[in-house]
C-alpha cells in the first residue's frame, strides 16, 4: 500500500512545475497546458484524499473539475484564436493590457 | 507492486511536466501532456478510482488534446519564443517562486499527520459515485451541463466574430470597437448582399407593371 501521503507529495511537485510554467512560458498555448497540468495536479490530491477517508465525494468533486476545464480549454483556445487573428502574433507579453 | 507502479507513474509523470515546461516546441509540449495525463489517469488507477481513469483518457487525453493539438496546428506557433526575451531577469525569478511553493505545500503535506482511519481503503466504486451525482449532487451536475452549453454558444459567439475580423482585412485595427465596426458593416453586407440585389432586380420589376397598367 502507498500512503497517502506519497499521494498529496506528487501532486504538490506537479502543481509546482505546472505554476513553473506559466510564470516562465511567453506562449499561452503552453500556459494553458501548464493550467492543465496543475488542474490535474489538484486533482490527484483529491483522489488521494477521497480514497484516504473512503468516501467517493472527492472523485465526484474530480468530475465537476474535469467538466469546467472542458469548457475552459474550449472557451480560452477560441479567444487565443479570435486574439490571433486580430493581431498576427501570440505572445502574453503583448496582451498586459486589457484592451486592444 | 503497488509501490512500483506508483513510483513508475510519478517518475513519468514529473518527467513529462518538466518536459512540457522546458522544451520550446509547443507540439512537443501537448505530446508530453498527453503522457503527463496518462500516467496521472493510471495514478488514478492505482487508487482505485477506475471511472476517473476512463474519463481522464477520453475527456482529457482525447477531447481536450485534440483540441489543442488542432489550436496549436492552426496557430503555427515556435515562432514567438525564439526572439530575445525582453523580461528575462523577471522570468528567472519563477524558479525560485517555484521552489519556494513547492517547499510550502510539501512543509504543509508533511505536517498534517496521516487520517488515523485512513488506513482502511475503502473501494470506492462507479455506482457510489454515480448515486451520489444523481441524489446529493443532483443541482451541480444540472447546472454543469448549463456551463457546458454556455461554453458552447460563447466559443460559438467568439469564433463568428473573428470570421469578421478576418473577413474584414483591410480594415484599422486599432481597437475592438473598430474591428467591430469594421466586421459589422462586412457582415451585413455579406448577409444583406443577396437581399440587395434581389431587390434591385426587383426594383425594376416593380414599376414595369407601372406603366403596364398605364399603358393598359
Amino acid at each position: 500500500m502507498v500512503p497517502g501521503s506519497y499521494y498529496t507529495g506528487l501532486s504538490a511537485v506537479l502543481f509546482a512545475i505546472g505554476a513553473v510554467g506559466v510564470i516562465v512560458r511567453r506562449d499561452p498555448l503552453v500556459i494553458f497546458m501548464s493550467i492543465e497540468v496543475m488542474l490535474n495536479a489538484a486533482n490527484l490530491a483529491l483522489v488521494a484524499f477521497g480514497a484516504q477517508f473512503g468516501n467517493a465525494e472527492g472523485q465526484v468533486l474530480v468530475f465537476f473539475v474535469m467538466t469546467v476545464a472542458a469548457a475552459e480549454v474550449a472557451v480560452g483556445l477560441a479567444i487565443i484564436v479570435a486574439i490571433f487573428r486580430l493581431r498576427r502574433r501570440l505572445s502574453v507579453d503583448d496582451l498586459s493590457a486589457m484592451r486592444w | 507492486m503497488q509501490v512500483a507502479v506508483f513510483a513508475l507513474a510519478a517518475l513519468i509523470g514529473v518527467g513529462s511536466a518538466l518536459g512540457l515546461v522546458l522544451r520550446r516546441n509547443p507540439v512537443h509540449g501537448a505530446l508530453f501532456l498527453v503522457v503527463n495525463l496518462g500516467s496521472v489517469a493510471v495514478l488514478y488507477l492505482t487508487l482505485g478510482a477506475q471511472f476517473l481513469a476512463a474519463a481522464q483518457v477520453i475527456v482529457y487525453a482525447g477531447a481536450i488534446m485534440v483540441l489543442f493539438v488542432f489550436a496549436i496546428m492552426m496557430l503555427i506557433p515556435g515562432k514567438e519564443e525564439t526572439g530575445p526575451d525582453p523580461r528575462r531577469l523577471v522570468r528567472l525569478l519563477a524558479i525560485p517562486l517555484g521552489v519556494l511553493l513547492l517547499l510550502e505545500v510539501l512543509l504543509i503535506v508533511a505536517a498534517r499527520p496521516a487520517h488515523p482511519g485512513g488506513r482502511a481503503r475503502a473501494a470506492v466504486g462507479v455506482q457510489a459515485i454515480g448515486r451520489l451525482l444523481f441524489t446529493d449532487y443532483l443541482f451541480p451536475f444540472e447546472l454543469t451541463s448549463v456551463l457546458l452549453l454556455a461554453a458552447l454558444v460563447g466559443v460559438l459567439a467568439l469564433a463568428k466574430r473573428g470570421a469578421g475580423g478576418g473577413a474584414a482585412a483591410g480594415a484599422p485595427r486599432g481597437r475592438i470597437g473598430e474591428a467591430l465596426d469594421a466586421a459589422g458593416p462586412g457582415a451585413a453586407g455579406g448577409s444583406s448582399g443577396p437581399a440587395a440585389a434581389a431587390r434591385s432586380a426587383a426594383r425594376p420589376a416593380t414599376p414595369a407593371p407601372g406603366p403596364g397598367t398605364v399603358k393598359g
